[in-house]
């Protein structure tokens, strides 16, 4: 009724109208609601889905899933689980009250027995199975989304919390959005030719990028231009993507030479003569500080906080490369490093992890230092490469923060305070 | 006091518009002037905006008719805003210019949850200009929101003293 132009097939009838199950309507109904909001005309199936309602934000999100569950609904297509507000594998890490750790709990035990995979990471894609160029999912997370579509080329909606879960048990989102290609065009290019090459070999230096990109694109697509592909990897993307999401609401991004839909469409008329926008390294320098928020230089650096979003396991060889011949970390100064379970039993085996925490690093992982109190009340002063965590960390969990490379946060951490070098942002 | 706008001192102002969540709610005019995750971006115990970069940084959402573009940033921010609506201490009525997915859907869960419903309604360019002017002469504008499960919608603007 709130959707008069979305036609039903027969089995999606049945879904909404109960014949799958209680759950599987009141899952159905929000696809529904939603292909309404969307103006779609009808539903289309995915291959996966990637579940951000699994983090605690109050009564209202473990009411959704229990009552899911209680109505008998599971999912249908294979099912990934963002992080949650808990390190199940160090019991005693996270300082959440009872109040809020009772509830967290149980909000984790709810999604595993709607059929979700215990993965609890906000990096899906650093696992071994990762959706295809072309598939359409229903990812949450924004910085999973944005990563999905730009960096992987799948489909996926901006979808939040209740609906991932309902798409994942009904297996149908709304025919509407980055499903449809007309809507994954570029709107504007932004030229990066000023800015050096060997200043983008820094993840930190792609977060400040992805602040300028996330500001000025708005709800439109923005194309790079002017990078050198070998210059790029997953991380960076990462990193520009996480920070674009969180300083603006972006979803898709390209990057001429190097994204998949970029190498796809080259010789497209319909990627060309866009509107332009140079970025320039004083944009960057600009976007660099408005991240450091409230830090006083002078301050002692109680922490360093890496792996946000999670680190993955070419970023943990990354770190052991930048320690060698490094001391240990200062003692008043703890490094952070949230990563998945899956990522961590790699980076284990493979001996990735190990100079880190000789060092006195500690590692988190199921969740993120920045959404739950891990830090400690002394922790005041923090630095980190993510602009995500940059972004963010202030009002989460009340900290100031200086953003800078991994080789500035790694000098810092040993020094116990922050020491900026001006030369690697020039 | 009365600023020469495009809107002339009417009593009240009327627009129609889209529903996105069916509901109704009034309360005074709250227009966001930049995007804002309701996660991270707001407290989901008090409904205040508690996001540094925000201008409207401090202010509180609670029994507000919110006017804003669209969400930025997180996913998350459908449960915030389900929570703030289960708490009480969320917004009476939402106005968007964009079909904003993650806001419709907070609204929704705490629709089918809690029979709370909070109407959040799609205005067009023109909707949205009007509001602006008519908000931006006077402080204290007050808006009754009714959106309707047949898909229509209509916010009616009242000045102080109107």
């Amino acid at each position: 009724m709130t959707a008069p132009a979305l036609r039903l097939t027969g089995e999606e009838t049945a879904m909404l109208d109960g014949g799958r199950g209680a759950g599987t309507a009141m899952a159905m109904r929000m696809v529904v609601a939603l292909a309404g909001v969307l103006g779609a005309e009808r539903l289309i199936p995915i291959t996966g889905a990637h579940i951000d309602s699994c983090l605690y934000h109050g009564q209202a999100g473990l009411d959704f899933a229990q009552k899911l569950a209680g109505l008998g609904a599971a999912v249908t297509v294979p099912t990934t689980l963002n992080v949650s507000s808990l390190d199940l594998m160090h019991p005693g890490l996270v300082r959440l009250p009872p109040a809020d750790a009772v509830p967290a709990r149980a909000l984790m035990e709810a999604y595993r027995a709607l059929g979700a995979r215990a993965t609890w990471t906000c990096a899906p894609y650093q696992s071994t199975e990762r959706p295809a160029f072309g598939e359409d999912i229903a990812w949450a997370e924004s910085n999973a989304i944005v990563f999905a579509n730009s960096v992987l080329g799948a489909h996926t909606e901006r979808y939040g919390d209740f609906i991932d879960i309902c798409a994942a048990i009904t297996g149908r989102v709304p025919h509407a959005g980055l499903h449809l290609p007309e809507h994954r065009l570029p709107t504007l290019e932004l030229d990066c030719s000023a800015l050096s090459t060997a200043r983008l070999g820094e993840e930190a230096v792609w977060a400040a990028l992805g602040d300028v990109v996330g500001r000025q694109s708005g709800s439109g697509v923005p194309l790079l231009a002017g990078i050198d592909p070998a210059v790029v990897d997953e991380d960076r993307l990462k990193a520009l993507g996480s920070t674009a999401a969180s300083s603006g609401g972006l979803a898709l991004f390209h990057v001429a030479g190097v994204t998949p839909e970029a190498l796809a469409a080259a010789g497209d008329p319909a990627w060309s003569g866009l509107p332009s926008l140079a970025v320039t390294a004083a944009m960057l320098r600009t976007a660099r500080d408005e991240l450091s928020h409230g830090a006083d230089p002078s301050a002692p650096l109680d922490a360093v906080a890496l792996g946000t979003p999670h680190f993955s396991v070419r970023e943990f060889g990354k770190l052991a490369a930048a320690l060698e011949g490094r001391p240990a970390f200062h003692p008043g100064c703890t490094v952070w490093i949230n990563t998945s379970r899956e990522v961590l039993a790699q980076v284990r085996q493979s001996g990735l992890v190990q100079a880190a925490e000789e060092r006195g690093a500690r590692i988190v992982v199921d969740t993120c230092t920045y959404i739950t109190p891990i830090l400690g009340p002394e922790e005041r002063t923090v630095m980190t490469p993510s602009g995500k965590w940059a972004w963010y960390a202030p009002m989460n969990i009340g900290v100031d923060v200086v953003l800078g490379t991994l080789s500035e946060c790694l000098d810092s951490a040993c020094a116990g305070r922050v020491l900026r070098d001006e030369r690697q942002w020039d | 006091m009365n600023a020469s706008g495009t809107e002339p001192a009417l009593a009240a102002v009327v627009l129609a518009a889209r529903t996105l969540c069916p509901g109704a709610g009034s309360g005074m005019l709250l227009v966001l002037s930049e995007p804002l995750s309701f996660w991270g971006g707001t407290d989901r115990r008090t409904g205040r905006v508690i996001d540094a970069h925000h201008p409207q940084h401090g202010i509180s959402m609670a029994g507000r008719v919110l006017v804003m573009d669209a969400s930025r940033g997180s996913s998350s921010s459908s449960s915030v805003l389900a929570e703030q609506i289960r708490a009480g201490v969320g917004p009476a009525a939402i106005l968007l210019t964009a079909r904003d997915a993650i806001v419709a859907l907070g609204a929704l869960a705490a629709a089918e949850l809690y029979g709370t419903y909070v109407p959040v309604v799609l205005l067009d360019a023109g909707g949205a200009a009007r509001l602006r002017a008519a908000a931006g002469t006077a402080n204290g504008t007050t808006a009754v929101v009714t959106a309707g499960e047949d898909g229509t919608a209509g916010v009616v603007l009242s000045k102080p003293g109107g």
